[in-house]
């Protein structure tokens, strides 16, 4: 019987996607509800079981796709995948203010810029301070800091070893998970609350999927703004860190 | 019909990709530039023109709200699928750069939103 159950739902993935969800944030709510009085909100627990399935699915499995790695589960993968994310991200946009959008414009795209140079920076720095001496690694791992798709595409593109492309995803993840969790704990800290400084949030922190569960964590209605910026940000890193900031590297260490 | 909302969405995220994917291509660049970005753009400008506007009043719009309502149970699927193993896996380099970067990157925010000018004092400007 539970075979036929597991064949039902591995057989059915997306719709048992939808089912698991469903539960995940029915539970995510009650909790935010009953525990945290409404404090802490329901999707950012729902976010927090995500990420904590995502581990525990990762250990059992071994594979990089968190709980998708579970067959049954499968449908995870493509419930959350770039696709279906990237089209709910678009339909966010739907009844955005243009006024405010061009209002912070300029802002939003100083911060893309800012946002690598920064993060950029932090991941170099932090290479060296590990021991890493040559301009290719660090540059990488600087990279990674950055998004964890930059890191890789710039590391293949300078000729960096497969341990230290490995190590820029590894960074670039725990932005992204950092961003996802820790949005909503800082929002008020830094003034996250209106479309304005959604626009530089999301262009400074650039993970697309780290802004996407940050602020829907924080405030849905923030969302189309900070994303709107952070699409951009993969693009100039992708731009600067193998050019730029590899030559920079390179006539600082050597 | 709900249809066409949903054939809006799925244009104009098609074109955005595209456009990004180009845009990534004439600067020599392997990674798509704001495409999901532009999408965005496009949808805002088009829900404004008039044919599209009529049929989006016209129950159009549920196919564009259906999906705007999906966006946070998406974002928990995507983190259910997370490599977060792998991100540990790192050791302590990966996470101190993650963490640095994060932080410095918050620690930016209000300096950045309020550097020119304070948002609510231009409230009223075009």
């Amino acid at each position: 019987m539970t075979e036929t159950l597991i064949a039902v739902l591995s057989k059915n993935a997306l719709i048992t996607a939808f089912a698991v969800v469903g539960i995940i944030i029915w539970l995510s709510y009650w909790l935010s509800d009953r525990i945290s009085a409404g404090r802490i909100h329901g999707s950012a627990i729902a976010i927090t079981v995500g990420l904590v399935l995502a581990y525990f699915g990762g250990v059992q499995t071994g594979g990089s796709k968190g709980i998708a790695d579970i067959q049954w589960l499968s449908g995870i993968g493509l419930m959350g995948g770039g696709m279906l994310r990237d089209f709910a991200i678009v339909a966010t946009a739907y009844g955005v203010d243009l006024k405010e959008l061009k209002r912070a414009g300029g802002r939003g795209a100083i911060s893309i810029v800012l946002g690598v140079l920064i993060s950029f920076t932090a991941g170099a720095v932090l290479a060296v301070a590990f021991g890493y001496r040559d301009a290719i690694s660090i540059t990488t791992i600087g990279a990674g800091a950055a998004t964890y798709i930059v890191g890789p595409v710039t590391g293949s593109a300078i000729g960096a070893t497969s341990d230290i492309i490995a190590l820029s995803v590894a960074a670039g993840l725990v932005k992204s998970i950092l961003v996802m969790t820790c949005t909503p704990l800082v929002a008020r800290l830094i003034g996250l609350n209106n479309p304005s400084s959604a626009l530089v949030f999301g262009g400074l922190m650039g993970t697309t999927s780290g802004v996407a569960a940050g602020l829907a964590a924080t405030d849905p209605k923030l969302v189309p703004y900070g994303a709107m910026t952070a699409t951009f940000y993969t693009g100039v890193g992708c731009l600067l860190a193998p050019s730029i900031l590899y030559l920079l590297v390179k006539a600082i260490v050597e | 019909m709900i249809i066409y909302g949903v054939a809006l969405l799925g244009v104009c995220l098609l074109v955005g990709v595209f456009l990004g994917e180009l845009l990534g291509q004439i600067i020599g660049v392997k990674a798509n530039v704001g495409g999901v970005g532009i999408s965005m753009l496009l949808l805002i400008f088009l829900s404004h023109w008039r044919p599209i506007k009529e049929k989006l009043a016209d129950g159009a719009a549920s196919g564009v709200l259906f999906w705007n309502a999906m966006y946070i149970p998406i974002v928990v699927a995507m983190a259910a699928k997370q490599n977060v193993v792998g991100a540990l896996s790192g050791g302590w380099l990966a996470i101190s750069a993650g963490v640095t970067a994060v932080v410095l990157s918050f620690a930016l925010v209000p300096i950045l939103s309020k550097a020119s000018d304070d948002p609510r004092s231009l409230s009223d400007e075009g």
